[in-house]
């Protein structure tokens, strides 16, 4: 049992992995730490430790095995036989750590390019372009790159076409790039080729300071704000061991709440607009906008305000606060139901997505899908209700759900949510507590003015902390929460610095996307369209 | 003097509602989606227009080196040829027409499945497998709804025995054919969004599929001609079910050419707001909505229409 984040912690070897991992019922995420520069929190000789993180989804209760690798040449034994979404992480540890997986069906990059030298997030790997040398493209060069990133079908009978479907599609919501094997309008197979917004958000974690990393988190799920630095700092209190005020607690959930509903409606507009309806989106937007005039007024930002600090959030709630969330709460529902009307029982949409894009409670539990695309299989699963967080327990609301898995139960899901955020944002207007919006933890809060100009212990220490940000005590913390796309994890290691030794993001559009294969193949592409859309994805949450 | 009028007018009009159209219909669209649409140049942004058109005759007209030049140079022409065509068989007031063919009715529908030429080989000719796909959609979706569209106005030469348009609009002097006709209305108007390519039935440039389908490769005037072409169409479609349907030029009183465009310009506003409200029919549903229902009813309707003829 890890201390700092009670979650049950074993070390496994080579030998014990596969047992061990079979015990567990979904595999959540596996990820690796470069041991070599570490001085405090170093538990063995070896260059490498191979995280694995797993869900039990009856009490949502996560645990972790971690494997010691003496150095890069060591092979490790792939876990995709017992798991059919180790493919997709096990090729992100090979492309960003070298470590190779003994039978793997296809280990290759996934992120970085094809043609990268190097593993990015090695210890040894320059963080900055500016460690790099000048970069230089010769015309010799981009046509080398681009017969690289070219696809050259395998040699095989039958006539295909093979459609290019991406970076730049106006279908794909972003930088995805799928190819697809069709016969006439039928899909045979598809290859997405992920990695084109692919920021290096892991390895800036290593850099940044506990504190100016916030930000940089809000820009991974790019359309759910706050939320995203929710998970974040849950982990980073976690390691300093902070309690936070009910008031900071409730004021993160009626933001993060208004975020869900932000983020919902923007997955409606598009999914509706990606089915060919032009108005939709025009209204969703609309409504969203007017969110984020409550997003403004609280914050200060809009889409990315990186409001919530370490210990709280950065202000108290404004003046008017409460009139401005309560006129959106009445504004939305009647809208809402409006486009029930007009979306979800428009006959052309039921044709397009019922019984397209299905799977069912099995199939998403091997492939680690969470979030409203679990849910719409008929499996109760909220990490806010199975393992509350941030006072999410002190909350009544319904988790949703739909029995039939396919593109339509997907929306119905989300739509469902979004009445349930309105539930909880009511609740936290009605109850609102009072208190201190930030906690007096020493690392999340400078001391008492009054005594640094006394004590020079405490002059040191505020002096310590604006100049360099907090440093957190050695150790690792994990933390889900339940996003608006699905579970998004955490996993920081701290060795005592001013900045974290690995920051680890997991995000629910990466299993999600792994899955496309399984739900597209068979279909056209207007039902492809109709899958991704109802999938919900975020490039940047699904690249980092 | 009529002789040369009557032309003129017959292929300035529908271009120069046309291009209205293609600011009419933002504004339209942006009034039904809650903004403003193109509201700055010129009274209600009409300067727009020219701007737009100013844009499109200036641009760079691009032939893709991989692309069959002349197929590629003579589709976006069909489009505009056999849209403009049609319009010579429409009559707008009594005496008002090109030719006043008995044939009429048939060379409009002879003409607007020449059109699908156009879309065909727009697609193949670009050599793009997005221009492609689209382009083939277009030849089943246009296939298919050409006989239904063909099938469905039948009921209306039937009950005036005559494919004259003329002798169409006199017939219903006493009720227009919406009453008689109305499934033939529905199905005619079903297949005119088809053969328009209009959402819900937007199949061949389907944007979140094909970017732009079968005019992806296209640009500058050859562009402008498929998009205005398109809206000729939409002209084209109304102001025949205009005449078929809801009695040309007849009105409840002082029955006259403004009769005609009044109804043309309500019917053109209806495609406009069909646009706004259906998302897009995949590609086999929609072939087999024509093949499995409308077909049948079609046939349905003109026998019914025969068997009250005869009675």
């Amino acid at each position: 049992m890890n201390p700092i984040d009670s979650i049950n912690t074993e070390w496994v070897t080579r030998e014990s992995l596969a047992g061990k991992a079979a015990e567990h019922e979904m595999l959540y995420d596996i990820t690796a730490v470069d041991e070599t520069l570490k001085t405090k929190l170093k538990e063995h000789e070896g260059d490498f430790t191979l995280v694995y993180h797993f869900l039990s989804l009856k009490d949502g209760e996560f645990s972790r095995l971690k494997l010691p690798i003496a150095d890069a040449q060591t092979q490790v034994p792939s876990l995709t036989s017992e798991f059919k979404n180790a493919n997709w992480y096990e090729r992100e540890v090979f492309d960003m750590f070298g470590l190779e997986f003994e039978g793997h069906p296809n280990l290759c990059r996934i992120l970085m390019p094809e043609y990268w030298k190097g593993h990015p997030l090695l210890k040894t790997h320059p963080a900055r372009a500016t460690e790099m040398g000048q970069y230089q493209l010769s015309d010799d060069k981009q046509d080398w790159l681009q017969s690289v990133l070219q696809y050259k079908p395998k040699e095989e009978g039958g006539d295909y076409l093979y459609l290019n479907l991406g970076p730049q599609h106006p279908g794909t919501h972003g930088v995805l790039r799928l190819i697809l094997k069709m016969e006439g309008e039928i899909i045979r197979e598809i290859i997405p080729d992920i990695g084109y917004h692919h920021r290096g958000a892991e390895k800036m974690g290593e850099r940044q300071t506990w504190h100016t990393y916030i930000p940089y988190t809000d820009r991974i799920d790019y359309l759910s704000g706050v939320m995203n630095n929710l998970a974040y700092l849950l982990s980073v209190e976690k390691l300093a061991g902070m309690e936070i005020p009910a008031r900071a607690q409730t004021i993160r959930v009626m933001l993060c709440e208004l975020f869900r509903i932000i983020s919902h409606l923007v997955w409606y507009g598009t999914f509706v607009q990606d089915l060919g309806a032009m108005s939709p989106v025009f209204y969703m937007f609309t409504d969203r906008e007017r969110a984020f005039k409550i997003i403004e007024g609280i914050t200060g930002g809009r889409m990315h305000p990186s409001w919530f600090r370490i210990g709280g959030v950065a202000h108290d709630l404004p003046e008017g606060w409460r009139e401005a969330v309560q006129e959106f709460l009445d504004y939305l529902p009647a809208r809402l139901d409006e486009y029930d009307d007009l979306v979800m029982k428009n006959p052309i949409l039921k044709a397009r997505t019922q019984g397209i894009g299905a799977y069912n409670s099995e199939e998403a539990i091997e492939w680690g899908v969470t979030g409203p695309g679990l849910r719409a299989t008929g499996f109760e699963f909220d990490l806010r209700k199975a393992k509350p967080y941030s006072g999410y327990e002190n909350f009544v609301f319904d988790v949703p759900t739909a029995h039939r898995g396919d593109c339509y139960d997907r929306a119905v899901v989300r739509i469902e949510e979004m009445r349930q955020s309105l539930k909880i944002i009511k609740q936290c207007l009605d109850n609102m507590p009072s208190g201190a919006y930030k906690s007096d933890h020493p690392l999340a809060m400078p001391p008492p003015k009054d005594q640094t100009l006394i004590h020079i212990e405490t002059l040191i220490n505020h002096f310590v902390n604006t100049t360099w940000g907090p440093v957190m005590p050695a150790g690792e913390a994990f933390h889900a929460i339940e996003a608006t796309k699905g579970t998004n994890a955490y996993y920081l290691q701290s060795d005592e610095g001013t900045h974290s030794y690995r920051t680890r993001i997991r995000t629910p559009s990466f299993p999600h996307m792994q899955m496309l294969p399984l739900l597209a193949v068979g279909t056209t592409i207007s039902d492809l369209m109709a899958i991704l859309g109802s999938m919900d994805f975020v490039l940047a949450d699904l690249d980092r | 003097m009529m002789t040369f009028i009557i032309p003129i007018c017959m292929l300035l009009g529908p271009v120069t509602i046309a291009s209205l159209l293609v600011w009419g219909e933002r504004r339209l669209l942006a009034l039904f989606q809650e903004r403003y649409g193109p509201n700055r140049l010129g009274i209600l942004g009409i300067g727009q227009l020219p701007a737009d058109m100013l844009k499109m005759f200036f641009k760079q007209d691009w032939i893709p080196p991989f692309a069959d030049k002349f197929v590629f140079v003579l589709a976006p022409a069909i489009v505009m040829a056999t849209a403009l065509f049609s319009f010579m068989v429409v009559p707008i007031a009594p005496g008002f027409v090109v030719w006043d063919s008995d044939v009429g009715l048939l060379l409009f529908l002879a003409l607007s499945a020449l059109g699908a030429y156009a879309v065909v080989l727009a697609g193949w000719s670009s050599n793009n497998k997005y221009s492609l796909l689209g382009g083939l959609r277009a030849s089943g979706q246009m296939l298919a709804y050409e006989v239904f569209m063909g099938l469905s106005v039948m009921g209306v030469a039937a009950r005036a025995g005559s494919f004259n348009l003329t002798r169409i609009v006199e017939s219903q002097s006493s009720c227009w054919n919406i009453v008689p006709q109305l499934i033939g209305f529905v199905i005619f108007y079903i297949a005119a969004l088809a053969e328009t390519h209009r959402t819900p039935f937007d199949l061949a440039e389907a944007e979140s599929e094909l970017v732009a389908g079968f005019h992806s490769e296209y640009s500058g005037l050859k562009f402008g001609m498929f998009f205005v072409g398109e809206y000729i169409g939409v002209t084209l479609m109304s102001a025949m079910m205009a005449v078929l349907f809801f009695g040309g030029w007849q009105g409840p009183f002082w029955s006259g050419p403004w009769w005609f465009i009044l109804k043309t310009i309500l019917l053109i506003m209806s495609f406009v707001l069909v646009r706004a409200t259906f998302p897009r029919a995949r590609y086999d549903q929609l072939i087999l909505l024509g093949w499995k229902y409308l077909f049948p009813l079609a046939l349905l309707n003109l026998l019914i229409t025969g068997v009250v003829i005869l009675w």
